[in-house]
């Protein structure tokens, strides 16, 4: 066990993966200065310039030229800096990396990590702020993932660079500095869910930084008496079901989380998946997610967005009928 | 590879490969209207031959190639199976993408083709990004990337472009320019002087060719390819020539001008161009009506195999997708 942040974690990861398979390789914009997070830092200095590769700010060329790297044999670490940005890659991600596989019928792989920085973070304002991990779950082809912690930051990107899908990996900007142990020892399976707390009186499921709320909101409640269980999915697609669903069949009452708009978020995709299986609630389902409006700003008004612990304690106990 | 140009052999090579491509998409325009069995859109290169054939002639197996959605003379070229490749067409077990893609998509990954594409301009940052991973590997071969005129007008023309030039990587992108954007003429929708002078001004040395001409085209590409075996920066050539049928083999093409398309073909038909250059060169017509009704059998008995092909066992929708959350395990 090492004390670590969760940036150091999935650097950790990246420098170990590098070491171990020379034909992983980083590419974005500034990446040698650390690019703009230190997700980078020293990682240039120790593989050089080919490795670790600063581009022109191209994000169309930085997605689809690491496409065309991996197609013949490269397994390409792909920075958009800020998710954001990434929207200028769609057409590469969307259009070509999910698809070419399929297309060519089994002829072509995409081994890539494709890191896109999500979420609220300090008056980002509007393009700097978004969640949009339903968009991704939504292309088939592709492998979503939202760490929350520095443990599966660390083994969730070993993961990733370990799997010959293309994976969107979703880092969340406000939790860089969030510190825990890792176990370098440790795998996870992409799929499998993490439960972060147990519980028997009502089952929240969320991932990313609102998993973090959660838990906390879960100690609140429990000092009210009521016993949540905390399910971090970790990952969107593919998302373990079983877990939700066993998890709801013992509690019987259910709170979905995240920082994404919620009308069309993933979150609605669990709440559809527990109503298809027929678990039979006690209560209410309670669905947290950004209002659908745009992040702004003022800090007040940048607030007007935010799931917040309360909200999910609140929300927790609505499903009690409290 | 031997020098082209002066050389019978050579040039009578250009002309097997111009007419083997012509056959080939002569008789999937039959397979379309004819036959019915042909049911997405293809894009003919009927009259762009030149070019597929001139460049190819220099590309080696391990060698890259990436094209259009208009690629099948690309892709024939660079020694794609065409029974494979009418399979595909037909959406037909066997096909190089197992029915799954489609002329738009063709590919063949083990002749180096990494495929066809039905975005406009796409494969430019893609091309440059093989190119790349190529130089990171430290292999030796070469990338190709062909597309039309329309793509100079992508942001990928840019981005792509400007990528191999800072990155020097070892990458010929060929703009095939037919003139024609669709139905819309290209020069009636693109600003300054040409693609060639924007590719220069991101750094590539540019050729302009006549690209109804396979001996010069073979020349120049040659002379290219040389230089990027050895070392060289990545280069541009602009391959001028023009399409003999409408967009897609539905389209009559009626909104050229009148005349436009009878005055090319008579004048510029590169294989009739191949054809008159052999002459010159001693050949007897008879050589010549061969090659041509040789290409034409290949092609006849191609279309009889791929539409005696079953199509693809229905398991096949959910196949290669993903490994992890794939289709085939979970689909809702
Ligand atoms: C991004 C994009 N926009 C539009 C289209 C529709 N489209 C298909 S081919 C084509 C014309 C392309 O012209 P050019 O690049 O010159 O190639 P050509 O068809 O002449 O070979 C268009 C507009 C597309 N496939 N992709
Ligand atoms: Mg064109």
């Amino acid at each position: 066990m090492v004390k670590m942040t969760y940036v150091e974690a999935s650097r950790l990861a990246v420098q170990e993966a590098m070491t171990a398979d020379e034909t992983v390789w980083c590419v974005g914009e500034d990446l040698g200065r650390g690019s703009v997070f230190g997700q980078y830092l020293g990682l240039q200095a120790e593989f050089g310039k080919d490795r670790v590769v600063d581009t022109p700010i191209s994000e169309a060329a930085i997605m689809g030229a690491a496409f065309g790297a991996a197609m013949v044999g490269t397994r390409p670490i792909v920075e958009m800096r800020f998710s954001d940005f990434a929207l200028c890659a769609t057409d590469e991600l969307v259009n070509q990396i999910a698809k070419a596989r399929f297309m060519f019928g089994g002829q072509s792989r995409a081994p890539m990590v494709i890191r896109k920085p999500i979420g609220l973070w300090r008056s980002s304002a509007a393009q700097h702020s978004q969640s949009l991990e339903s968009w991704y779950v939504h292309i088939p082809g592709l492998v979503v993932l939202c760490p929350s912690t520095p443990q599966d930051n660390y083994s969730m990107m070993k993961a990733a660079i370990a799997c010959d899908d293309p994976v969107v990996y979703l880092e969340h900007k406000n939790i860089w500095g969030l510190e825990g142990e890792v176990d370098t020892s440790l795998e996870v399976e992409i799929g499998a869910a993490s439960r972060r707390r147990e519980g028997d009186d009502v089952t929240i499921v969320s991932w990313s930084n609102t998993a973090n709320l959660s838990v906390e909101a879960a100690e609140t409640l429990a000092g009210q008496g009521i016993s949540a269980e905390v399910i971090d999915l970790r990952a969107l697609w593919p998302w373990d079901k079983q877990m939700v669903l066993d998890s709801v069949r013992k509690t019987g009452r259910l709170v979905v989380a995240h920082e994404a708009v919620a009308v069309g978020g993933f979150g609605a995709e669990v709440v559809a998946t527990v109503a298809e299986h027929g678990e039979a609630l006690k209560g209410p389902v309670r669905r947290l997610g950004a209002p659908r409006s745009l992040v702004a700003y003022a800090p007040n008004l940048e607030d007007k967005m935010r799931v917040t612990v309360d909200m999910i304690v609140t929300a927790a106990k609505e499903t009690l009928g409290k | 590879m031997p020098e082209t140009g002066h050389n019978t052999q050579n040039a009578r090579q250009l002309l097997v490969m111009m007419e083997r491509i012509r056959a080939f998409e002569e008789h999937a325009i039959l397979a379309a209207e004819r036959d019915k069995l042909v049911l997405g859109a293809i894009h003919p290169s009927i009259g762009q031959e030149a070019c597929a054939a001139g460049v190819m002639t220099h590309l080696k197996r391990a060698d890259i190639l990436l094209s259009t959605h208009r690629g099948h003379g690309h892709t024939l070229a660079k020694g794609a199976d065409p029974l494979a490749m009418m399979r595909e067409l037909l959406g037909r077990t066997g096909g190089c993408c197992g029915g799954k893609g489609g002329s738009m998509h063709i590919a063949d990954f083990g002749v180096g083709m990494l495929g066809a594409n039905g975005v406009v301009g796409a494969n430019i940052t893609i091309a440059a990004g093989a190119a790349h991973g190529i130089k990171i590997l430290g292999q030796d071969h070469i990338v190709v990337d062909i597309f039309g005129d329309g793509a100079a007008n992508r942001g990928p023309f840019l981005e792509g472009i400007n990528w191999a030039s800072v990155f020097d990587l070892p990458i010929l992108f060929i703009c095939e320019d037919n003139q024609y954007s669709a139905t819309t003429r290209t020069s009636s929708v693109t600003g300054g002087p040409g693609v060639a002078a924007r590719a220069e001004a991101l750094g590539l040395r540019a050729t302009v060719v006549d690209g109804n001409d396979a001996e010069a085209v073979a020349q120049v590409s040659g002379e290219i390819v040389a230089r990027l075996r050895g070392g060289g920066g990545p280069e541009f050539l602009h391959a001028v020539t023009y399409r003999h049928t409408g967009h897609t083999s539905f389209d009559p093409g009626a909104y050229r001008p009148e005349g436009e398309a009878d005055k090319e073909i008579a004048a510029n038909d590169p294989i009739a161009r191949q054809r008159a250059v052999l002459l010159a060169m001693g050949l007897g017509q008879d050589v010549l009506d061969a090659i041509h009704s040789e290409a034409q059998a290949e092609m006849e008995q191609v279309l009889a195999d791929a539409a005696a092909t079953p199509f693809p066992p229905d398991e096949a929708a959910f196949a290669d997708v993903q490994d992890i959350g794939s289709p085939m395990q979970e689909a809702y």
